[in-house]
């Protein structure tokens, strides 16, 4: 059984993702009570999981940057970009769920009083910076360099952008809208722990599927340089 | 530690120098940032505040900035002078700090112009605001200095460095506009010297793999 | 001096070197020839420390101080003085009796009457000799040179012949030419690209 999930990590992963997509989902709608929000809370179920990989995702990406610049490996680089375009991804999520909770719960499509949204507004401007910043270099060290250095810079902003945004709450008065954090009881949290868990094995599916494809490029390539 | 603070001093020394002959980048700087504030004028319903006018101060600033450090590296790549100073035996986090210091040189500058000219357009600017600014300042030529060698290698420099800039910014901005307007302004000043604490560390310890090719 | 084992460089999807292997003991003199293009100015670059490899391994025995770098650039500031450019890599590179050695050298290189004009006045001839000062300024034990002899007329040709030969002793050289003949004499290595 052991060697069956060496040899087949990614199906597996991709496996179990869509079991604990499943699972996530049939909780979310049949289980956990619903809110006196209505149906419109099941979005929270969503949004803070989808939120949280996100940041893993950035996590990771920097992470794997500073494999880059530190021990020099080889292939952190992909690792790192292909982490962070998840993230992105995930982030736009991020953004859309968002959206769609403040539609739902207060009727506007954009709301600056929600931390967390405004959070992923910047990084998602930092991070699509990302890309122009690495689409307008030649793959190479310098390259790989850049980039390790710009998603470090990056996991730091993190921190530093959150504490800005609960600075400017001081200043921008936000529309008072009434927002409570969800009271988790039981039921609540265990949905909240199957729906993290979902998206976190749907995002290392991804990455894992997307470094597949990429890797298996970079051999042709190098495969047909040999040849030519 | 006294090589490494002369050769700071050598290279800041060069770009001073060199701006002093060129004179290109700083009166550039002076006349962007009353220009941008007369438009601001303009760009203020008559019923705003006074502190949505202190907000648009941080604006010119940042987009001053910017044009400054779009400056920064172009005579090193176009004429590939970097290789001469990445050549020398001098550290090469020593060429961000001496960058920085004359970028900041370049924005002080600016900004000696820019704040009498804010208090003349619009309203009076206090100590805090001050404060503000230097403490901004030096966030402001860190990062910036950092981004703008990383705009310079590849294509699209020009476009390129506002776009990696801004979302940098936004805490500065939030920290510089919390100072001036705010009733106390030392937490937003405090977060500033937290921001510039921070990324500057990190600026001056990643600027060596910025420049290796 | 220098060992390199199937080094190469590639800039994006060209592959500008590899699997250059060299071996070039102290005091040698390797003279590298070939076509535009070829590769020599990746390989001198990558010798003097801008460039890192990309693949293959490469070792230099000699610390960075030591290395003198003349490329297609003068690597010179337009804006300042030759007096200038010379004192701030003087300083740099923290050569000892700096005054006296760039007086030296200019002298050497017939720049002294221009020292006090700025770098952009300088003829295409006369940035390169700037250039070759610059580059002896800190008494290398490496010349890695790329290409001296262009955009030298007769008598900069001429100053440049009696400096490698004074030095030729003293010093480790790599150096890229398209004219071969006029070096040939000093060589000890010679390596081909193209």
């Amino acid at each position: 059984m052991s060697t069956w999930l060496r040899n087949n990590q990614v199906p597996a992963l991709a496996g179990l993702a869509a079991a604990l997509l499943c699972a996530a989902i049939a909780l979310i709608f049949f289980y956990a009570p619903v809110d006196e929000d209505g149906l419109n809370q099941k979005i929270f179920y969503f949004h803070v999981p989808i939120a949280f990989t996100a940041y893993a995702c950035f996590g990771w990406g920097a992470w794997k940057g500073l494999l880059v610049l530190w021990k020099g490996r080889p292939g952190a680089d992909l690792e790192s970009y292909v982490a962070i375009h998840q993230g992105v991804i995930f982030g736009a999520m991020t953004l859309i769920t968002g959206s769609l909770w403040a539609k739902f719960r207060w009727g506007v499509w954009w709301t600056w009083s929600e931390r967390q949204l405004v959070l992923f507004l910047v990084l998602f401007l930092f991070y699509s910076a990302y890309f122009m910043l690495r689409y307008s270099l030649e793959p190479g060290p310098q390259r790989e360099n850049l980039c390790a250095v710009y998603a470090l810079f990056g996991v730091v902003l993190i921190p530093i952008s959150l504490l800005a945004i609960r600075l400017a709450e001081n200043y921008i008065h936000p529309v008072a809208f009434n927002k409570h954090g969800p009271q988790m009881a039981t039921s609540q949290f265990a949905t909240f722990m199957v729906a993290l868990a979902a998206m976190v094995a749907l995002a290392g599916a991804l990455y894992r599927v997307e470094l597949l494809g990429k890797r298996l490029d970079a051999r042709l390539r190098e495969l047909r340089e040999l040849l030519a | 530690m006294n090589a490494y603070l002369a050769d700071v001093a050598v290279l800041a020394r060069k770009d001073l120098r060199l701006e002093l002959r060129a004179r290109s980048t700083v009166p550039a700087m002076l006349l962007f940032v009353v220009a941008a504030l007369v438009v601001f004028h303009f760009a203020l319903p008559s019923d705003s505040s006074e502190l949505a006018a202190n907000g648009m101060l941080w604006v010119a600033i940042v987009f001053t900035a910017l044009l400054g450090l779009t400056r920064a590296f172009v005579a090193e790549r176009e004429q590939r002078l970097i290789d001469g100073l990445l050549l020398a035996p001098c550290d090469r986090s020593a060429i961000w700090l001496a960058k920085t210091l004359s970028v900041l040189g370049f924005l002080v500058i600016a900004e000696v112009i820019a704040l009498p000219a804010f208090a003349l357009f619009f309203s009076g600017i206090d100590g805090a605001t001050v404060a503000g600014v230097a403490l901004a300042d030096l966030g402001i030529c860190a990062v910036g200095t950092v981004l703008a060698a990383m705009a310079v290698a590849g294509r699209a420099r020009e476009l390129l460095l506002p776009l990696l800039f801004l979302p940098l910014a936004i805490p500065i901005v939030v920290g510089g506009v919390g100072a001036s307007v705010a009733g106390e302004p030392a937490r937003y000043l405090g977060f500033l010297a937290l921001y510039d604490a921070v990324f500057a560390i990190i600026s001056w310890a990643s600027f060596e793999y910025v420049v290796t090719e | 001096m220098i060992a390199a084992r199937g080094l190469g460089r590639r800039f994006g999807e060209k592959r500008v070197l590899d699997g250059v292997d060299l071996d070039l003991p102290r005091g040698g003199f390797l003279l590298v020839t070939g076509p535009n293009g070829s590769g020599k100015t990746t390989l001198l670059r990558l010798v003097a420390g801008l460039l890192v490899p990309t693949a293959g391994e490469l070792r230099v025995d000699a610390p960075r101080e030591r290395v003198g770098f003349l490329g297609h650039e003068p690597l010179v500031y337009r804006e300042l003085t030759a007096l200038e450019n010379l004192d701030l890599y003087g300083r740099l590179y923290r050569v000892a009796e700096r005054r006296e050695r760039i007086g030296m050298l200019l002298e050497r290189f017939g720049l002294w009457e221009a020292r006090n004009r700025r770098a952009e006045t300088f003829s295409r001839g006369m940035l390169q000799r700037l250039a070759l000062c610059r580059t002896l300024l800190h008494d290398p034990e490496l010349l890695v040179l790329d290409e001296p002899f262009s955009a030298l007329d007769e008598e900069g040709a001429a100053l440049l012949d009696r400096e490698l030969a004074e030095l030729r002793p003293q010093a480790t050289f790599v150096v890229s030419t398209h004219d071969p003949e006029r070096v040939a004499a000093l060589a000890s290595d010679r390596l081909a690209f193209g």
